[in-house]
């Protein structure tokens, strides 16, 4: 059970191990649609994890007060809030990113990634420790979209983070940057992160963790 | 804009599994075998004809003119919520067969995120109410269209010899990406 868990590695947890897109598939949808570039899974990454962030506070605060029948629904509305105010603040600080990542900023609402971490794990919690396995999931989610970003983008248009870093010789790779480059690009992903979790594949990986 | 147009384009070119990513998790989860993407397509379609309507009605009828459309997103996913309780629970009553065939798979259907899409696309794309029906329609038809034939390969493939790490979800990723770059063949016909 959870609470037998340490802080640490409540917060740990999430960055690998159960990685919300590599172990648990959740989030697919903005993990695949916005990762084109590097600077948009970023953006994304954050807004998910503000939204992660605040509704983990609000729900485990209120845990004892939303009634049990309800609950799907309060957690809804109040992910849909936050979502509100992400998608208010990126559009009037950040306009340009606002309009790249255009309808997927309020597809947030129902990233199952959050209303998952609500259900599984906020409404059972104190809000220390809904807090530390929100960050940690929040930050695993914002390395794969940062590192799912970089591969494409290098790939696909020879830069990262907007900047150019392969030379003219290089000949882009259209088809990362357009959706098919995005399955092919997490498929790969997956089946490396199967290969380095298998426990069969070297005895001394398996002393250490 | 004609409505065969938006009906063919939200189907099929701009399909809204295949290009616009909406709806990845059932169409991992429930794309296992054909009769279930079937049914599941089917019960996506109808909830998202009804929510095309409704949404349609809240957001010019009610947001609008009240001038709150900052509450779009929560008014829109309550909404979608209850349709789809509302849905399961009328067609539990006038139709028992079609219940067991749709039933477990509509309460996933709340958290699938094309329906959200579906209805913050009509409200982007400015769509009069007919065209966001016929928009409805096309992106239902479109969904059940990707679950079908993705379906119908992975029963193939489990015949297939898959090498070992790419069993599971990372050999589903890699077909979607194929079918995606077919479907990439249709972006040149509008």
């Amino acid at each position: 059970m959870s609470s037998s868990l340490s802080l640490k590695a409540e917060f740990v947890k999430g960055i690998w191990k159960e990685n919300p897109v590599m172990a648990s598939l959740l989030g697919l949808c903005p993990t695949l649609a916005v990762t084109n570039a590097a600077n948009n899974g970023l953006a994304m990454g954050l807004a998910t994890t503000f939204v992660l962030l605040s509704s983990s506070l609000m729900i485990s605060a209120l845990r004892n007060f939303i009634p049990h029948q309800v609950r799907i629904a309060g957690y809804i509305v109040i992910i849909a809030t936050f979502v509100t105010v992400a998608d208010r603040f990126l559009a009037a600080y950040f306009p340009s990113i606002s309009a790249s990542l255009g309808p997927y900023i309020p597809l947030i609402v129902v990233n199952c990634l959050i209303l998952g971490r609500q259900e599984a794990f906020s409404s059972k919690n104190g809000i220390g420790r809904s807090l530390l396995d929100s960050l940690g999931m929040g930050i695993g989610f914002i390395l794969v979209l940062v590192v799912l970003g970089i591969i494409r983008e290098i790939l696909g248009s020879g830069s990262i983070f907007g900047m150019a870093v392969l030379g003219d010789w290089f000949t882009p790779w259209m088809v990362m940057i357009l959706p098919p480059g995005a399955f092919l690009t997490l498929g790969i992903l997956i089946a490396l992160a199967n290969w380095y979790n298998d426990p069969s594949r070297s005895k001394e990986r398996r002393a250490v963790s | 804009m004609s409505y065969f147009l938006i009906f063919f384009s939200a189907a099929i070119v701009n399909n809204f599994v295949l290009s616009y990513f909406l709806g990845i998790c059932p169409f991992v989860g429930v794309s296992k075998r054909v009769s279930s993407a079937v049914s599941m397509g089917m019960a996506v379609t109808f909830v998202m004809l009804i929510t095309a309507v409704v949404t349609w009605l809240i957001y010019h009828l009610i947001l609008v003119p009240f001038d709150i459309v900052i509450l779009q997103y929560v008014s829109f996913i309550l909404v979608i919520a209850s349709l789809v309780q509302l849905v399961e629970m009328f067609i539990r009553k006038v139709s028992k067969s079609l219940y067991d065939t749709l039933g477990i798979f509509l309460p996933l259907i709340t958290t699938n995120c094309a329906i959200l899409g579906l209805a913050l696309f009509s409200v982007l794309r400015d769509y009069s109410f007919m065209e966001s029906v016929v928009f409805g329609l096309g992106a239902g038809a479109g969904f059940t269209l990707a679950l079908v034939i993705m379906a119908g390969i992975r029963e193939e493939l489990e015949l297939a010899p898959v090498p070992k790490y790419f069993q599971g979800a990372a050999i589903t990723m890699i077909v979607a990406g194929g079918l995606a770059l077919a479907f990439m063949g249709f972006a040149g016909m509008i």
